[in-house]
């Protein structure tokens, strides 16, 4: 069975008052993610891929009960989890953890670094000893002098790996990391993902990485779903989608990579215009305004999912 | 005393601009920064350098201090900046003032903060005509006509939106559209796509390759994106720590990095790893403290490659190959002979 089970997922967001919408005869809120589902398996790594708007740290927040779901069902390790109380909540986040996008932003510039990593212990009210943080931090590779620092005292990297340390406190098994890498030096980046997979080879913690940077993604993702508008375009084992795409949006991301070789220097037109807004989404596939290889009945109607073996995608006439 | 914008015919293969042992300090309450130390580099004429490197290696700091914006606690401590027989590290300013946004402009990393946001577009780009003697309808043509060349639709439209109606690619495209309206020698981009999305960032650089071409000016591109710099470049220079460790054609460099910071940045890069791996290389070790520079080579610490010399000599840039010079031992001649 699955550790999470995420069926149809929808997620609305409130975008103007109800007088308001009702004067210019608008809709009161839109959907940012329409129609989601995927699962992950304990010991697993799923990578989220889309640019901004595309609805990927939405579903992040929803998974750890920040933000309602408007339809679909969310079950992990067996219970539905998306109408939980507040009450469930308090047992359910001891469970999963997140990795927020801002590494120094994300821990309170007036606590050292002991009282940020042993904080979740407190919450949940067990001991949170000295030698319990210095615990922890060794699991990150830090040495035991860094429990008196304070935030401001450490360098980008540093500051990851204490939230690598404390999403870690109470054993999750699910982490989800929004953006781990962002702000990271190159050198360091690796750092961050080795601990990553240190941790999940140790400790069989199942991993939701959402990011845009595709190099990250090939290496330490299973399993791949790249977002367009809210909606999966296409999804599967990471190799297969990096060794073929079948949605033309997956193949321009994938291009829109250049590789750090001047001989490789392409000629390709790349993708035209931007991501349009999900308050006015074009009709039928939500990328033909963009795709070289749209036809008339793209605008037409909208594409359904197509499940081939353990991939499946979103486009009519798939590469 | 000449104006410092006068224009003096060169030869097309005389660099723009000449960097000659530029060091810059910043003082701090915790003693001195040796940010930049004794950088030589030439911006060739009608070419894009890059310019990589981490954070805290100075490539900003460079960039900054070739448009005269260095902030209030940097002093250049030597060295000369030349640009057609001026020494821009010596320059007032009122003479930074004839030449910035003129004849060097600068593209900044956020569009939102770089534009004005309580002023429209078009009042914007109009503005910085500020020294052209034309007609009101004349800035505005212009303006107009530079908005198209950044591909922007419906540009005449776009000149009474303020910033925040536009997008991140737009709004970014208006800010090389400002830099490039008074059709200046040099253009400085700091980052210009590291606030955008994976398809903008291409369709950006893509821009900036089309605009450097049609214009003929030299682009100094800051960047830490090891595929864009292959993408765009012609010239590439790799800083660590305030200096300059290799420099030369991108190919030459990107096909075979003589310095070992060079081949370790490239190693870690994710995108040159073909392979999947999960387990991706690193540099281990950290910056060293530019308060107290170290006596010898700056990565000694953290290079694989070190050996007694590096510790004690500071290595200059040696030629590794035509037309690429890497400050390592390691290429110098002598050190092959013995």
């Amino acid at each position: 069975m699955s550790l999470l089970e995420v069926t149809d997922l929808r997620i609305r967001y409130v975008r103007q008052g109800r007088l308001k919408a009702a004067l210019r005869r608008e809709p009161r809120d839109f959907e940012a993610v329409c129609g989601v589902s995927f699962q992950l398996d304990p010991g697993q790594t799923l990578g989220l891929v889309g640019e901004s708007g595309s609805g990927k740290s939405t579903i992040a927040r929803t998974l750890i009960g920040l933000k309602k779901s408007s339809g679909g069902s969310i079950r992990f390790d067996g219970a539905e989890i998306s109408d939980a109380s507040a009450r469930d909540w308090g047992r359910l986040r001891r469970e999963m953890s997140m990795m927020w996008q801002d590494p120094v932003g994300s821990l309170s510039p007036r606590l050292t670094v002991k009282a940020l990593v042993t904080e979740p212990l407190r919450i949940n009210g067990m001991k949170a000893s000295r030698a319990e943080a210095v615990r922890l931090l060794s699991l990150v590779g830090l040495p035991p002098e860094f429990a008196n620092r304070y935030p401001h005292q450490l360098s980008g990297g540093q500051a990851r790996r204490v939230g690598v340390a404390r999403a870690l406190a109470l054993d999750p098994k699910l982490l989800i990391a929004d953006e781990p890498t962002a702000g990271l030096d190159m050198s360091v980046q690796g750092e961050v993902l080795n601990l990553l997979a240190e941790v999940q080879a140790r400790s069989g913690v199942a991993i939701v990485i959402i990011t845009h940077n595709l190099n990250l993604v090939r290496h330490v993702t299973d399993q791949m779903a790249i977002m367009y508008l809210g909606r999966f375009v296409e999804q599967g084992p990471t190799e297969q989608i990096f060794a073929q795409p079948r949605h033309p949006y997956t193949k321009a991301l994938l291009e829109a990579n250049p590789e750090p070789d001047p001989e490789a220097r392409q000629d390709y037109v790349p993708l035209s215009g931007e991501v349009p807004s999900p308050v006015n989404r074009p009709t039928g596939c939500d990328f033909h305004p963009r795709c070289v290889h749209a036809r008339p009945d793209c605008a037409a109607r909208v594409p359904d999912w197509t499940e081939e073996g353990a991939r499946g995608h979103r486009c009519m006439y798939p590469l | 005393m000449a104006s410092p914008a006068a224009t003096r015919p060169a030869p097309q293969d005389e660099p723009l601009v000449s960097i000659d042992g530029l060091s810059v300090d910043f003082a701090t309450p915790r003693g001195t920064i040796h940010a930049l130390r004794n950088i030589d580099l030439e911006v060739p004429r009608g070419k894009v350098l890059g310019l990589v490197g981490e954070s805290g290696c100075g490539k900003s700091t460079l960039a900054y201090s070739l448009i005269g914006l260095l902030s209030e606690n940097a002093r250049i401590a030597g060295g000369a900046i030349r640009m057609d027989g001026h020494d821009l590290a010596r320059l007032g300013p009122r003479a930074w003032r004839d030449l910035r946004g003129q004849r060097i402009s600068m593209i900044f990393q956020d569009p939102m903060t770089a534009l004005n946001p309580v002023t429209t577009i078009g009042r914007q780009m109009m503005d910085i005509q500020y020294r052209d003697p034309g007609t009101r309808a004349q800035k505005r043509a212009r303006a107009i006509e530079f908005l198209e060349q950044v591909q922007l639709p419906d540009a005449a439209s776009k000149l009474d939106v303020y910033p925040h109606q536009l997008s991140g690619g737009m709004r970014q495209r208006v800010c090389i559209a400002m830099a490039l309206l008074t059709r200046p020698d040099l253009l400085i981009a700091d980052e210009p796509t590291t606030a955008l999305d994976a398809t903008l960032e291409m369709q950006i650089v893509t821009l900036l390759r089309e605009l450097q071409e049609k214009f003929g000016c030299s682009v100094l591109f800051v960047s830490h994106h090891l595929g864009t710099v292959a993408e765009l470049c012609d010239e590439v220079a790799v800083m660590y720590a305030g200096e300059v460790v290799e420099r030369g054609a991108v190919a030459e460099v990107f096909n075979a990095p003589r310095h070992p910071y060079t081949q370790a940045l490239f190693d870690c890069d994710p995108a040159r790893i073909r392979v999947a791996t999960r387990h991706l290389p690193t540099i281990p070790g950290t910056l060293p403290d530019l308060r107290q520079p170290p006596r010898g080579c700056a990565f000694r610490a953290r290079c694989g490659k070190a050996f007694a010399r590096c510790e004690v000599e500071h290595p200059p840039l040696y030629p590794a190959a035509p037309g690429q010079d890497a400050r390592c031992h390691l290429v110098d001649p002598a050190e092959d002979a013995s």
